[in-house]
């Protein structure tokens, strides 16, 4: 009698176990809320909105990105990938993905501008550029309505452990970690805002204090630059890892892209 | 970049009044601000914007620092005629840009 308890119970253990392993992730996906949720009506409108949406400026420039060829190669995207419309569907939702040529964990941009050198033999396009900018909203647009679904195994496990340090490490002359806002007082008032979870799934983003369209890595280092932290340059794996943790963290979420936030 | 999204109706009934909506790509820079090594960057913000119909002016529009980068109009015209739609605006750096839409009148 006493024997099958604690089998019962043993058992019982190891469901719990494996079923959290299954879910293991930083916010219950019941709780998950994006950004645009901690938005005022006003900006919530623009991003419903395709038409007043500034951020579309950006994927029509992208579309004729996809299908101009470029570089050495003389090849377009469309060349080898055809329609982006079911061609690109779901892509943007596994990056930062692992990339086993460059052994390293590579994000959306990254892996465009990648391919336009090696493949297409042009020019790389720099971080925050608008072709980049643009391409990047237009492949990601592809997967509007999909949900986040990153892989943090295998190469990738090792940027991602980076990437959940860098999040809840204190940084800065504020002396704040990611997780002290982000993840213990979301839905509180910061001044005039409203914290947000801080997911990344509507990236790249309109955001009307820039006035023009930016990437989550350029919404990092200015996250950074607001606790006085010192800000990896654009591009670098620090930035990257915490890419990763991010899209992890957001898993479940819809991609937004091209969002539009204050 | 494309210089502007223009949405109007694919068809509309004579008579009738439709809506047209643009987004014009312009970073409306106001002249107030400061670059990263302090020198003042120039103004440039569009100065007039004109739509005619068929060779006809229909709505125009005089813009200013206050409004903020790419700017999105949005009024409503008659229809009367099949034709042409064309917008026209003028910045401080002496662009001068032209885009058309098609119209189907029934």
């Amino acid at each position: 009698m006493r024997g099958a308890t604690l089998g019962a119970a043993a058992c019982a253990v190891a469901l719990c176990a494996a079923a959290a392993a299954a879910q293991e992730r930083a916010l219950p996906l019941s709780e998950l809320r994006s950004g645009i949720d901690f938005a005022g009506p006003s900006v919530r409108a623009l991003q419903a909105d395709d038409v007043a949406n500034p951020g579309m400026l950006w994927v029509e420039r992208g579309e004729k990105l996809w299908n101009e060829p470029s570089g050495t190669a003389a090849a377009s995207c469309a060349s080898c990938h055809g329609e982006a419309r079911s061609g690109m569907r779901g892509a943007a939702t596994r990056y930062p993905a692992y990339d086993a040529g460059a052994e390293a964990v590579v994000d959306l941009e990254a892996r465009i501008v990648d391919c336009r050198v090696r493949r297409q033999r042009a020019a790389a396009w720099p971080r925050e550029s608008d072709e980049l900018l643009a391409i990047t909203a237009y492949v990601a647009h592809q997967s509007r309505g999909l949900p986040l679904a990153v892989s943090i195994d295998g190469g990738a496990r090792a940027a991602f452990e980076r990437g959940r340090a860098f999040y809840y490490q204190r940084h800065g002359q504020m002396n704040l970690a990611c997780a002290h806002c982000h993840e213990q007082n979301w839905g509180k008032r910061l001044l005039a805002e409203t914290i947000s979870q801080g997911h990344g799934n509507a990236y790249p983003v309109y955001r009307l204090e820039w006035q023009n369209l930016g990437s989550l890595q350029r919404r990092l280092r200015a996250c950074l630059f607001a606790v006085r932290a010192e800000m990896p340059p654009p591009g670098a794996p620090e930035l990257t890892d915490l890419e990763l943790f991010l899209a992890w963290r957001a898993q479940g979420l819809p991609i937004e892209t091209p969002g539009v936030r204050r | 970049m494309p210089d502007a999204r223009i949405t109007i109706p694919a068809k509309v009934q004579r008579g009738a009044p439709f809506e047209v909506r643009i987004v014009i790509r312009h970073p409306m820079e106001t002249g107030y601000r400061t670059d990263e090594s302090g020198k003042p960057i120039a103004r440039n913000v569009i100065r007039t914007f004109v739509c005619r119909y068929n060779g006809e002016p229909v709505f125009s529009a005089r813009l200013s620092p206050g409004i903020a980068a790419n700017p999105y109009l949005r009024f409503f015209v008659t229809a009367r005629e099949s034709g042409e739609l064309v917008f026209e605006w003028q910045d401080d750096a002496g662009a001068s840009v032209s885009e058309r839409a098609a119209l189907t009148v029934t």
